[in-house]
C-alpha cells in the first residue's frame, strides 16, 4: 500500500510538470508589460527597462520557467506583482477557506446523496423515485452562482438568517456556501448512485445472494450498495475536481475569502504570479484529491487492491 | 482491393444504420422526458435564431435608457428592466442565441479536434496512444473551468478566446470517450476482417471504426454543450466571459447582484433561462444514452 | 393414475404461467407447466435456449424479477406446501435452506467485492445454529468437500478460475444440505475437462446427502449421466415426460426427437447431423395450436389450431402431440434412434 502511494507520487511528478508548463506558457501569451504594470503607465522607460531585467523577463521562455520551477520546490511561489508580497502566503493564508468550503460542501453532497439515489433505486418508478430525480436533474442544471444568489435572496435577504456575504459569523458564514456548492454535486452523485445501484441490483450475483434467503435490506446493505459504491466512488472524485472549479465562482458569490476568489482579485488586476500560484495550488489538491480516491477504490474493490501491490 | 472491404463495410453499416437509426428514433419518442427535452431545444434554438431577426440589437438590446431604469415587471417590460433601462426580456431571449452558438461551436471544434486525437489514439495504441493520452492527461489535471479562467485570463474576454478556453478544456474529454469507443470497436471481428483484407487505416477509421463508436459520441456531444453553456455563463459572471455590453446570461445575473436586495426579479429570469437550457440538453443527452443503449436502461 | 401411490415428492408444480410484461409486449414465459421432483431423484429440464427451463427453476424459489414477471396462475409445492401463498419471511427461510440454486455463470454469480468463505458462511449463518466463527469453520469445511482448500477462502472470487468458482458456488447451495437442489445449466460456462470434474463431484455429493435435484440443461448426455427422469420443455410447458429408459429408447414426441437427431452419433459417423429447423418460436406470440409446429416434420393440419391434450404410454411416460392417442401410443411415430 505505501509502496503504490509512494509509486503514484512520483508518477505525480511528471503531470505537475506539465501542467505548470502549460500554465505557465498559457499565462505567458498574456498581453502587457509586467514591469509597466508593478510600476504604473507614468513610470520612465529607463526604469522600466532595469525592472525589466532585474525580473529576468527578457531571458528565454525555458529560463524563465526554469527559474520559476526551480523557486516552486523549494516552495516559493513568486511575488506578487500588485502587493509585492509572496504570492505563497496569500494562498497559504487563504487555503484553509477553500478547503473548509470543499469540505463541508463534499459532506453537504454526500451525505444528502447517497441515501436519495440508493432510495431513488430501490422504489425505482415511484413517486419518490421521479420527486428525488426531479430534484437531481434540477440540480447539476442549476448553475451554482445562480444558486448561491437565490439562497442569499431568501435565507440572508428576507429571512436574515444567515449573512449575505463573507466569512467573519463562523458556522453560519458557512452554510450557505456549502449549500449551494455542495447541492449541485449532489444531484451529480445521487444520479450516479441512483444508476449503478440499479445496475447492481440486476447482476446475477445478487440473484444469488437472493436465492440464499437473505433479506432484502441486508442484500442492499451487504451486496448491492458496496458494489454501487465503485462507480460512484468515481463520479465523487470528478465533481470534487469540478467542485474546486465551482469553488471559484462560489467565493466569488458569497465574498468567501479562498483561493478562489483571490484568484479573480489577481485576473482583474492583472496579477500573474498570484493567478499562476493559485491554479497550481489548485491542480496539486486535484491531484491529491485522485489518488485519495484511487486509495478509496482499494478498500471497497478487492479487485483493484490486487494492483495496489 | 480495400474498396471492396470498403464497399462491403458500407453497405452492411448503412443498413444496420438505418433500421438503427429508427429503432433509436423510437425509443426516444416512448421516452416522455427525452422528448420534452428535445422540444425544448427546439424552441431555445427558433429563439436563437429568430431574436436576432426580431430585435434590433443597437436600439432594443443594448441601448441605454435612464429614463426607465430598474423597473419591475409590467406589461410593457414583462421581465422589468436593468439598471440601464433596458429590457430583460429582449436581453434574456437575445442571450439564448449568444449561448447557443458560442456552445455549438465550441463543441464543434472541440469534437473534431477529439476525434482525430482520440481516434489516432484508440485505434493504433501503443505509442501514439500513450503521447496523445499523457498530453490530455496533463489538460485534465486542471478542473476544466480553472483551465478556461487561465486562458480567458491570459489573452482578455474575447468571443474567439472564450471558443478557445472552452474548446481546449473539452477537447480532452471527447478524446477519452471516442478513444474509448474506438478502442472497443477495434478488435471487433469486423475490423480485423477488414484489417486482413488490406484496406488502410484511415479508410478503417472513417469507414468502419467510427460509424459503429457513435454513440457514446453523440451522448458526450449533447452534454458537452451543456457543460459549455454553464461554463461560459460562468465566466461571465466573474466577469471573464462575454465582453458588455452583449447580453450573456451569466453576465446579467452578475450586474444583479448589487440590486438583490431591492430589485430581485432581475436575478430570477438569466438564472430561469440557463437553468432551462441546460435542463433540456440534459434530458435529451440522458434520453439519448438510453435510446441509443437499450442495456443500460 | 388417480389410484396411484402417493408420491413422496420434494417439488410440485401444476398448470403453472408465468408471463414478462414489459413495454414491448407479453411474452409467455411458462404456459401451465407441470413438474414433479420424487425425493432423492435427479430430473433433468431439457430444452432449448429461451424454452423458460431458468424461469422454472427460479419459480421453485419464487424468484421471478417482478416486474416484469408475473405469476399468473398455477400452483408451486414443496414438501406438500404451497409456496406462493407464503410471506416473504417465510420463502426467506426457504431460500438457501430447503431449497438451493446452483446458477448457470459462474464468473458473475460470485458478489466480487466478498471473500469466497464470507459467500459460504453468509447463507450458513442465515440458516443455521451458531455465530460468525463457526460459520466461518464450516464454510472452509466446504471448500474442502468441493476439492478446494479451505486455507484459499480468504481470496475474492477474481482469484479463482471458472471451475474453482462452481465450486464455490456449488459449496454455498450445499452448505445447508438443501432436500431440493437446482442446478442451472452448471457447467455450460465450463471447459469440457472441467465440465466432467463438477458433474462427478455433483453426483457424489447428492448420493451422500440424498439431495433431490432439477437439473437444467441442453445437454441430453449429461441427463443420460445423471438424471432419473427427463422433462423435455418446449415453449414454456413440458411436452414429454418420463423415464430415462422411456425418453432415451421410446422417443414419441418430434421435438425430443429432433434433440436426439442434433446430436452427432458416434456409432455412425457418416450419419448426417439433423439439427432442428427454424427456431424457438417468438414467446409473446405464440401459435394458437402446438407450439412446435412450424417447425414440425410431422405437422398436420389439427396442429396448427389445436392445443395437443396429453397421451400416456404408460405410468411414467406422457407426450402432448396430436400423433398419438390412447390406441397408437405403444408405437413410435418418429424414428427413434
Amino acid at each position: 500500500m505505501i509502496k503504490f502511494i509512494i509509486k503514484r507520487l512520483v508518477a505525480l511528478i511528471p503531470v505537475l510538470l506539465g501542467v505548470t508548463l502549460l500554465v505557465f506558457f498559457i499565462l505567458d501569451l498574456a498581453p502587457g508589460d509586467p514591469a509597466k504594470t508593478i510600476l504604473g503607465e507614468q513610470a520612465r522607460p529607463e526604469d522600466i527597462a532595469a525592472l525589466r531585467e532585474e525580473m529576468g523577463l527578457n531571458d528565454p521562455f525555458i529560463v524563465r520557467y526554469g527559474r520559476y520551477m526551480f523557486d516552486l520546490v523549494q516552495g516559493d511561489l513568486g511575488t506578487s506583482y500588485k502587493t509585492r508580497d509572496p504570492v505563497g502566503e496569500e494562498v497559504w493564508a487563504r487555503l484553509p477557506n477553500t478547503i473548509t468550503l470543499a469540505l463541508t460542501s463534499t459532506v453537504v453532497a454526500i451525505v444528502l446523496a447517497l441515501p436519495l439515489g440508493i432510495i431513488a433505486a430501490i422504489k425505482q418508478n415511484t413517486l419518490f423515485d421521479g420527486i428525488s430525480m426531479f430534484i437531481s436533474l434540477l440540480g447539476i442544471s442549476m448553475p451554482v452562482f445562480w444558486m448561491g444568489l437565490l439562497l442569499i435572496l431568501f435565507f440572508s435577504v428576507k429571512l436574515g438568517w444567515f449573512p449575505v456575504a463573507g466569512a467573519d459569523q463562523g458556522i453560519r458564514s458557512l452554510v450557505l456556501p456549502s449549500v449551494a456548492l455542495g447541492f449541485m454535486h449532489m444531484a451529480a452523485i445521487a444520479r450516479t448512485t441512483r444508476s449503478s445501484m440499479l445496475e447492481t441490483i440486476r447482476q446475477d450475483y445478487i440473484r444469488t445472494v437472493r436465492a440464499k434467503g437473505l433479506p432484502e435490506r441486508d442484500i442492499i446493505t451487504d451486496h448491492a450498495l458496496r458494489n454501487a459504491l465503485i462507480p460512484t466512488t468515481t463520479v465523487i472524485g470528478l465533481q470534487i475536481g469540478q467542485m474546486l472549479g465551482g469553488s471559484v465562482l462560489t467565493e466569488s458569490v458569497f465574498a468567501w475569502p479562498g483561493i478562489g476568489r483571490y484568484m479573480i482579485q489577481s485576473i482583474q488586476g492583472r496579477d500573474i504570479p498570484s493567478v499562476m500560484g493559485c491554479i497550481i495550488v489548485f491542480a496539486i489538491g486535484f491531484a491529491l484529491i485522485n489518488l485519495l480516491v484511487d486509495l478509496i477504490y482499494g478498500f471497497i474493490d478487492p479487485r483493484i487492491k490486487a494492483q495496489y501491490k | 482491393m480495400s474498396s471492396v472491404t470498403a464497399e462491403k463495410g458500407n453497405g452492411q453499416v448503412s443498413v444496420k444504420k438505418k433500421s438503427q437509426l429508427a429503432d433509436v428514433w423510437k425509443r426516444l419518442c416512448r421516452n416522455k422526458t427525452a422528448l420534452l427535452g428535445l422540444v425544448i431545444v427546439i424552441l431555445l434554438v427558433l429563439i436563437g435564431i429568430l431574436s436576432p431577426i426580431i430585435f434590433d440589437y443597437e436600439t432594443q438590446v443594448i441601448k441605454t435608457d435612464y429614463s426607465s431604469t430598474l423597473q419591475p415587471p409590467s406589461a410593457a417590460h414583462p421581465f422589468g428592466t436593468d439598471e440601464l433601462g433596458r429590457d430583460i426580456l429582449i436581453r434574456t431571449l437575445y442571450a439564448t442565441s449568444t449561448s447557443l452558438s458560442i456552445g455549438v461551436v465550441t463543441v464543434v471544434v472541440a469534437l473534431a479536434v477529439g476525434l482525430v486525437l482520440g481516434s489516432a489514439a484508440g485505434y493504433f495504441g501503443g505509442k501514439v496512444d500513450m503521447i496523445i493520452m499523457r498530453i490530455m492527461d496533463i489538460f485534465l489535471a486542471i478542473p476544466g473551468t480553472l483551465l478556461a479562467i487561465c486562458i480567458v485570463a491570459s489573452l482578455g474576454n474575447s468571443i474567439t478566446n472564450l471558443v478557445i478556453a472552452q474548446a481546449v478544456s473539452a477537447i480532452p474529454k471527447f478524446a477519452r470517450v471516442v478513444r474509448g469507443a474506438v478502442m472497443t470497436v477495434r478488435d471487433s471481428e469486423y475490423v480485423e476482417a477488414a484489417r486482413a483484407i488490406g484496406a488502410k487505416d484511415t479508410t478503417i477509421i472513417f469507414h468502419d471504426v467510427l460509424p459503429n463508436s457513435l454513440a457514446p459520441i453523440i451522448v458526450q456531444t449533447t452534454l458537452e454543450v451543456a457543460t459549455v453553456i454553464l461554463s461560459i455563463a460562468g465566466l461571465s459572471f466573474i466577469g471573464l466571459g462575454i465582453p458588455a455590453p452583449r447580453p450573456e446570461w451569466g453576465a446579467m445575473l452578475s450586474a444583479s447582484r448589487s440590486y438583490i436586495r431591492d430589485y430581485s426579479y432581475m436575478c430570477m429570469f438569466p438564472g430561469l433561462a440557463i437553468m432551462i437550457t441546460i435542463l433540456s440538453l440534459n434530458l435529451l443527452g440522458d434520453g439519448l444514452r438510453d435510446a441509443l443503449d437499450p442495456r443500460l436502461r | 393414475m388417480s389410484e396411484d401411490v402417493k408420491k413422496d415428492l420434494t417439488a410440485e408444480i401444476k398448470d403453472l404461467v408465468i408471463e414478462f410484461r414489459t413495454d414491448y409486449g407479453v411474452v409467455q414465459a411458462l404456459n401451465g407447466l407441470e413438474l414433479e421432483i420424487e425425493r432423492g431423484k435427479t430430473l433433468g429440464l431439457v430444452g432449448e435456449t429461451g424454452a423458460g427451463k431458468t424461469t422454472t427453476g427460479l419459480s421453485l424459489l419464487r424468484l421471478i424479477p417482478n416486474p416484469p414477471g408475473v405469476i399468473v396462475s398455477g400452483s408451486i409445492k414443496l414438501d406438500g406446501k404451497d409456496i406462493l401463498s407464503m410471506s416473504e419471511k417465510e420463502m426467506q427461510d426457504i431460500r438457501g435452506k430447503t431449497v438451493a440454486m446452483i446458477f448457470q455463470d459462474p464468473m458473475t454469480s460470485l458478489d466480487p467485492v466478498m471473500t469466497v468463505e464470507q459467500q459460504i458462511a453468509e447463507v450458513i449463518k442465515l440458516h443455521e445454529e451458531g455465530g460468525q466463527a463457526e460459520a466461518l469453520k464450516r464454510a472452509r469445511e466446504m471448500l474442502e468437500l468441493v476439492g478446494i482448500p479451505g486455507s484459499r477462502g480468504g481470496e475474492y472470487p477474481h482469484q479463482f478460475s471458472g471451475g474453482m468458482k462452481q465450486r464455490v458456488v456449488i459449496a454455498m447451495a450445499l452448505a445447508c444440505n438443501p432436500e431440493l437442489l437446482i442446478a442451472d445449466e452448471p457447467t455450460t460456462a465450463l471447459d469440457v475437462t472441467i465440465q466432467a470434474q463438477v458433474l462427478e463431484m455433483m453426483k457424489g455429493l447428492r448420493e451422500k446427502y440424498n439431495t433431490s435435484m432439477l437439473m437444467i440443461t441442453h445437454d441430453l448426455g449429461i441427463v443420460a449421466e445423471i438424471c432419473d427422469k427427463v422433462s423435455v420443455i418446449y415453449a414454456g410447458r413440458v411436452i414429454e415426460h418420463g423415464t430415462l429408459e422411456d425418453i432415451f429408447k421410446n422417443t414419441r414426441h418430434p421435438y425430443t426427437e429432433g434433440l436426439f437427431n442434433s446430436l452427432p452419433n458416434l456409432e455412425d459417423r457418416q450419419a448426417e447431423l439433423k439439427p432442428i429447423k427454424g427456431l424457438m418460436p417468438d414467446p409473446s406470440n405464440l401459435p394458437k395450436g402446438c407450439a412446435f409446429c412450424p417447425r414440425c416434420d410431422y405437422a398436420m393440419e389439427i396442429c396448427k389450431t389445436q392445443k395437443p391434450d396429453r397421451t400416456y404410454r404408460n405410468d411414467t411416460h406422457y407426450v402432448e402431440c396430436h400423433l398419438y392417442n390412447k390406441d397408437n401410443i405403444q408405437e413410435g411415430k418418429v424414428k427413434s434412434r
